[in-house]
């Protein structure tokens, strides 16, 4: 056993994986070999069309055997119905024991995910998180590997270093052409940016686009270019539009979620680094879009324009943009179909490749440059650690998504959290899963108050800067009382000893494992 | 009993057969937070809503807030044992609702003590509001005002009164206007703080605002809200001006040098300054604080 810098016991084996533990949000130095891929010369087609009928051909043309990886991008949500039907066509083939290393694993109900691990489709899975239906079962014990969970910016870090290799990228896009210029931007069902598949065109092996919008060749905008594409597949529909993300999210009206944003917004204008030219993430989510919002409101009011917006973008951060007051959106994702279309129409809302956003182990990713971030999470304990995977019932809840990265990267990162939710603390003396490490945030908003982190490396002037304000500022030990004093304190979550999770950080060590949930 | 300030800009009504709220509510800018027994708990859950309002307020009582508890009707079945769980429970005060009479006060305020006394609570510490809901009540402002050391405040129920004047509830409220001018004449008489009727619609935020402004310009201390989203709009009517703030620090200059120099009377600008305008000048300071404006002398930044 080892016990890693975040206070974590750590097997040193797991399987055949070798367990690195954390050492440090910034310690570790990057691999020293050239980047890995398994992208080879080719040579095209002279038919001039890549463009198959149906998905098994598809999966035919792409050589695709046993034991192999296969990759796909999340950023269809809960409307995507690619990955359902690539599976369901590769099971039909019979082709078993596939690595299942999508970007992220969202809720998708039909089919069941759980159902081709069962029949042994699939055997490991590696993403940035696996809920519902998948992530439950995983828990009670469903694979015999376990899944790696990575943040966003390590999956290409991990891929760049050799530790996942893409055999066959199955990219969704909602328009493309017959020789495989490809985005989602555009079309019926246009999820917005497609960054997080970039690296999977760049490495595969093969790459197949798989639309139901195919366009006049030449595809534009390119986000996924020809020259990266094998096959073209046409199927008849890749996702339920409403679902993808239909009009603007309407504002929250709770008023214990506005409360958390207000108080989120006045903490960032606040501070000495709200001032001309400065960067903000702040993402989906109701509180998130509220003090978006909020923000929004203060940079009006004190005339103070944003140099650039990072991340998942939503309809009121183009808003934002449109009123002048950010002069770029880099664009990693998009959360509703007005923050999808708005690259087409717009010089300066970009999007942007993850690896850029988010890399650790790169020239530089966005993340290097962004003041402020505003983040979510299920439990905080009173060290400022996260957990943003598990839930208070052993139950799969979230997946890492860009956390830990924000965290790591930003100067100050905010996490916005309910000190209650139902009858669970959300303030805890020892997160069940630690996600992202405590000494990378600096301060947590709740409605009872404001903590800020004493071992953050901004805290003295962040807290200058705020006894200037009326701003209510505790002890992070104050809100775990306020919080265990409505609640009590919950029963521990028994495990037993076999790990089912692998908790990865943004440097490949290991800051967690998730054991299974003793029935 | 020496008068404290007590800031009443916004009272905040939590039913008491919603705990998530009543763990929410803590958390809002309200100045006094209201567990209610009455209209917003079903017959069903009376007694479970009775308890709940004892333990929370006996045991996890919000730090920084009035707290009160409005108990059922002077003569629904739920009275007297909702007046002894709510005078155990050591709330700032009771708010009874639908008050008519100077007789029921007093009558309310005799049990009351027979409580504190069992209880071994200092008699005469729970303080009373006193709802006015009906015409009568209105008639009657004046003597319920006056009518035991106990009633620190008298508030209008317009929903209930309209009804029992066969009148037509609106936003401007023209039919409540008398009812208004009654209760706040009643109230500068007794010397206690008159708070303004609730306005429902909480998706009106300029019909608030309206409203909110004719209660400050009548002279309300305050106004009732039924909704967290109203009560930082209310808060900040209720804010003094400056030219309020700097008559307020006279008035507790010439106050405390008065003290210094025992003397029995004080004037300013030709006018006796006697008890009630003291505590008002101290309600002012009290709100430009709550209001987060700070007040110094040369040098200070009053941004």
């Amino acid at each position: 056993m080892i016990i890693n810098k975040a206070g974590r016991e750590l097997p040193d084996k797991i399987g055949n994986y070798i367990v690195k533990p954390y050492q440090g949000p910034w310690d570790v130095e990057p691999c020293n070999k050239p980047v890995y891929s398994n992208r080879k010369p080719s040579v095209t087609p002279r038919t001039g069309s890549k463009v198959v009928k149906t998905l098994k051909e598809a999966v035919l043309a792409s050589g695709l055997r046993d034991g192999m990886t296969i990759s796909f991008h999340h950023c269809f949500r809960e409307g995507d119905q690619i990955i359902g039907q690539v599976l369901t066509a590769i099971r039909e083939l019979g082709i078993k024991n596939l690595k299942f290393a999508p970007s992220a694993v969202v809720n998708i109900k039909e089919p069941s995910l759980v159902d081709f691990v069962r029949d042994g489709t699939i055997t490991s899975i590696e993403a940035s998180g696996i809920r519902g239906e998948l992530g439950d079962s995983v828990m009670k014990g469903l694979m015999d590997v376990p899944v790696i969970l990575r943040p966003h910016g390590a999956r290409p870090r991990a891929i760049e270093a050799g530790e996942l290799s893409i055999d066959v990228a199955f990219i969704g896009a909602s328009a493309a052409d017959e020789y495989g210029n490809a985005t989602g931007q555009i079309g019926p069902n246009a999820c917005g940016s497609l960054g997080y598949s970039f690296i999977d065109a760049t490495t595969a092996d093969k790459v197949v686009i798989v639309t139901d919008y195919l366009v006049d060749f030449p595809c534009v905008p390119v986000s996924i270019s020809q020259q990266y594409v094998d096959i073209v597949a046409v199927v008849d529909k890749i996702g339920d539009s409403a679902k993808i993300g239909a009009g603007a999210a309407r504002m929250t009206r709770n008023p214990r979620d506005l409360l958390i944003a207000e108080r989120s917004a006045a903490l960032i204008a606040a501070s000495r680094l709200f001032r001309n030219g400065f960067s903000f993430q702040t993402g989906a989510g109701a509180i998130s879009i509220a003090c978006t919002n909020y923000l929004a409101r203060r940079m009006e009011e004190k005339d103070i324009k944003a140099s650039f917006a990072l991340g998942g973008m939503t309809a009121n951060i183009v808003d934002m943009y449109r009123k002048g007051q950010v002069r770029v959106l880099e664009c990693s994702q998009s959360f509703d179909s007005v923050a999808a279309r708005a690259m087409a129409e717009e010089t300066n809302i970009i999007e942007i490749d993850n690896a850029l956003y988010s890399n650790p182990h790169s020239k530089g990713s966005l993340l290097d440059k962004l003041n402020f971030g505003v983040l979510g999470a299920l439990e905080v304990d009173t060290d400022f650690n996260i957990n943003i995977l598990t839930g208070s019932g052993g139950e799969m809840l979230g997946g890492l998504g860009g956390g830990p990265d924000v965290a790591a990267g930003a100067n100050i990162s905010i996490l916005t959290i309910p000190i209650v939710r139902g009858r669970t603390p959300s303030v805890v003396k020892n997160v069940f899963t630690l996600c992202t490490p405590g000494e990378t945030i600096a301060a947590v908003v709740t409605e009872a108050g404001i903590a800020l982190n004493p071992k953050h490396k901004y805290y003295d002037e962040l807290k200058e800067d705020l006894e200037k304000t009326n701003l209510k500022i505790v002890t992070i030990e104050k809100l775990r009382q306020i919080a265990e004093s409505m609640t009590g304190v919950p029963k521990p979550i028994e495990c037993t000893d076999k790990v089912v999770c692998i908790v990865e950080y943004r440097d490949g060590t290991v800051i967690d494992v998730i054991r299974q949930i003793k029935q | 009993m020496e008068r404290k300030v007590t800031l009443k800009r916004t009272s905040l009504y939590v039913s008491c057969a919603n705990p998530a709220n009543m763990n929410q509510a803590v958390f809002y800018n309200e100045d006094c937070l209201v567990y209610d027994l009455e209209d917003s708990v079903p017959p069903a859950e009376k007694d479970a809503a009775r308890l709940l309002a004892y333990h929370t307020v006996r045991y996890h009582r919000p730090e920084g807030k009035y707290v009160l508890i409005r108990v059922n009707g002077i003569y629904s079945e739920f009275f007297e044992d909702d007046l002894e769980a709510a005078v155990r429970a050591r709330p700032d005060a009771l708010r009874i609702p639908k008050v008519e009479s100077a007789a029921e006060v007093r009558m309310v305020s005799e049990k009351i003590g027979k409580i504190e006394t069992a209880a071994g609570i200092e008699v005469g510490s729970t303080e009373l509001w006193c709802n006015i809901e009906s015409y009568l009540g209105v008639l009657r402002a004046e003597e319920i005002a006056k009518a035991d050391p106990r009633v620190v405040a008298l508030a209008l129920g317009a929903e209930d009164f309209t009804a029992s004047m066969k009148a037509t509830r609106t936003k401007k409220g023209i039919e409540i206007l008398y009812a208004r001018n009654a209760i706040l004449l009643a109230c500068r008489n007794a010397g206690i703080d008159a708070l303004d009727a609730v306005f429902s619609d909480i998706n009106d935020e300029e019909g608030l605002r309206e409203d909110t402004m004719l209660a400050k310009n009548l002279g309300f201390d305050g106004k009732t809200v039924v909704h967290p989203c109203q009560i930082d709009i209310v808060n900040s009517y209720f804010t003094p001006s400056e030219k309020e703030i700097r008559y307020a620090l006279r008035v507790l200059a010439v106050v405390e040098e008065g003290r210094k120099m025992n003397k029995g009377a004080v004037t300013l600008d030709g006018s006796m300054i006697d008890k009630p305008m003291e505590l008002r000048a101290r309600t002012t300071l009290a709100q430009a604080a709550a209001a987060g404006i700070k007040i110094g002398g040369l040098g200070s930044d009053n941004k």
